[in-house]
């Protein structure tokens, strides 16, 4: 009999305690497939910052370590200054890079530091309870912001990858959503380009992939698939940003 | 090979770190230390270093623990404010138990203060501007040769003990210039050697291991409590193994001041000064300030008429010379802060007037 489909060994065997109906689970797989699949496994190194995904150590199988939050740029930089010849990403939320780590981000696509950053978008602070982050939407509430954000108090949202797509040295930064299993595929294909440019030596990637917290939207988990199409992607155009004619 | 040269104290801190082995720096431009990370972006290289000019003190000591935690060494130096913006990677480093040397070429404060040299720094370093139950052991140099010694030997102890270590010089160390005798290069380890000796060290497991973590949560408190009983055995063993101090006339002295760094310079003149006038006075010259010498005290007469903290700071180590005291002789202060040093003679008429008072 012909396998089909197997569970990555990129992934340990132990079951997640992110909430149901959470879009890590599939970040996670995605990353460690492409790790596999490339065969760096082995010769890899993540980080992970605070927020729910602090605990993805638990859960991929290579070497990591935890970072203070919004700080795994600079300690990923720390990281692959000392060993050249690693392969080296950092697993951040939009609370950790968008807001508290918004200048390790910008600092380390500026100097075009050679690591991937899987930056998960889900429009607000998961861990902590569902505070507003820089990336919530228009009218969309937290717990910090209980009528709703409005654009006078907190400004408008933050588009990461329009921002770090000016910057010479992302010479990747591609959005992708994990929706629907079309645009799950397209994510993987992200995910493997950027680890490529790194792979390359050609500068720093960041993939930006539109996720759901069910738990902190108040929606079930299919609603909230159907809540990040229709509010999520309108703001947060999918597409290519940068891409090196190599990896094209 | 040893290299006797005169050097600006900066640059002879910055060279004997990369005689140690230091194999990566992280820094960040503020004044009086400016001139190491000038100096490794020439040097660090030529050594098969890295050097990288972070965009804050906050993101280099990030660095620093993301280059430490894959076993090569690193070094860090700012000065008072920068130092108070590491704080977050220096507590993060103790609890995920991560070796780094840092270097904290002093100033005056509080804010953003001035830039003349200062050691109000003392609580910082010694009792932690970072949260938690954690200790950084502090080395507190008085000379250019004496910084260059402790940098080069912090190496081996932040190695050893798995855990920050920093050397506290004032602005004044960092800017006079010094003859220096420079220590031999240490034998550069290779890659499997450093792992062979950091077997705890992030390289990729290989597909040959377990993956390995490097963490500071601990979300089950009783998980939490037991990392933190096992720091507290190495600070044990750091407060049995490393107290460090020097010690001159305290057999006989009416006066035993207590002083480091620059201000034991000062506290030295003043002493003979002193002498001329009939008065005797000795000194403990604290070379760590955590763990503190308490044992240094116990060396003092039973005649001594009085312990005098003598400081560049209003008497923050005042408070550990009271506690090692305990209450045996009376503690006073002498102090200058703000960036303001008192010559020998002001020193020397400010004990004696404490002398008489207490007489």
């Amino acid at each position: 009999m012909k396998t089909v489909f197997e569970y990555t060994r990129g992934m340990r065997p132990v079951t997640t305690t992110y909430c149901p109906g959470c879009t890590h689970g599939i970040a996670h797989r995605l990353v460690m497939e492409v790790l596999v699949e490339k065969g760096l496994l082995g010769d890899t190194i993540g980080v992970s910052p605070i927020g729910c995904s602090i605990l993805s150590h638990d859960y991929m199988n290579v070497d990591m370590c935890e970072s203070a939050h919004g700080r795994a740029p600079a300690v990923a930089s720390g990281i692959r200054r000392a060993l050249p010849n690693k392969t080296v990403f950092t697993y951040q939320g939009d609370g950790d890079l968008a807001s508290i780590g918004a200048g390790e981000i910008i600092h380390a696509a500026h100097r075009g530091e050679l690591f991937t950053t899987i930056f998960i978008n889900n429009a607000i602070y998961g861990m902590t309870g569902g505070q507003m982050a820089p990336t919530t939407l228009i009218g969309q509430k937290s717990t910090t912001g209980v009528d709703g954000r409005k654009k006078e108090i907190s400004g408008m949202p933050l588009r990461i990858s329009e921002l770090l797509a000016t910057i010479d040295g992302a010479v990747f930064v591609e959005r992708v959503a994990l929706n629907t299993p079309a645009n799950v595929r397209k994510a993987k294909k992200a995910i493997e380009k950027a680890f490529t440019v790194q792979q390359m030596g050609l500068g720093f990637g960041l993939v930006e992939v539109l996720s759901t917290c069910p738990t902190n939207w108040g929606l079930s988990p299919v609603d909230s698939m159907t809540w990040l199409e229709e509010n999520m992607i309108p703001y947060y155009p999918l597409g290519n940003f940068r891409c090196p004619e190599e990896v094209k | 090979m040893e290299e006797k040269k005169l050097m600006k104290g900066n640059e002879a801190f910055a060279e004997a770190a990369i005689r140690g082995g230091c194999h990566l720096y992280f820094g960040y431009p503020i004044t009086p230390q400016n001139e190491i990370p000038e100096y490794m972006s020439r040097e660090l290289s030529k050594h098969g270093g890295s050097f990288v000019q972070a965009e804050s003190e906050l993101a280099a000591v990030n660095m620093a623990y993301g280059g430490a935690l894959t076993g090569h060494n690193v070094f860090l130096s700012s000065s008072s404010p920068g130092i108070a913006l590491m704080q977050e990677g220096i507590s993060f480093m103790c609890s995920a138990e991560i070796p780094v040397v840092m270097l904290n070429i002093s100033r005056g404060g509080p804010g953003v203060g001035g830039i003349q040299p200062g050691q109000a720094d003392y609580r910082q370093a010694t009792k932690g501007g970072g949260n938690g139950d954690y200790h950084v052991p502090v080395f507190a140099p008085a000379s250019v040769q004496e910084s260059v010694d402790l940098i080069y030997d912090a190496i081996p102890i932040a190695e050893r003990y798995r855990n920050p270590v920093m050397i506290l010089a004032d602005g004044m160390l960092g800017q006079m210039m010094e003859p220096v005798t420079l220590p031999e290069h240490r034998a550069v380890r290779s890659e499997a050697e450093l792992l062979a000796e950091k077997p705890w060290a992030l390289n990729g497991h290989g597909d040959k291991r377990e993956r390995m973590v490097i963490q500071s949560l601990h979300l089950k408190p009783e998980e939490l409590e037991a990392h933190n009983m096992h720091l507290e055995e190495k600070y044990q063993s750091m407060r049995k193994e490393l107290p460090k101090y020097q010690i001159k006339n305290c057999k006989d002295a009416e006066i035993v001041f207590v002083a480091f760094g620059t201000m034991s310079r000062i506290v030295n003149e003043a002493i003979d000064q002193l002498k001329t006038e009939g008065i005797t006075a000795g000194l403990i010259r604290p070379i760590t300030l955590w763990p503190f010498p308490e044992a240094a005290f116990d060396e003092i007469d039973p005649s001594t008429k009085v312990v005098i903290s003598t400081e560049l700071a209003i008497g923050q180590m005042m408070e550990d010379v009271k506690s090692a005291v305990a209450g045996r002789f009376p503690v006073e202060l002498i102090y200058r802060t703000g960036g303001m040093v008192p010559t020998p003679m002001e020193v020397a008429r400010r004990a004696k007037q404490i002398l008489e008072a207490i007489r």
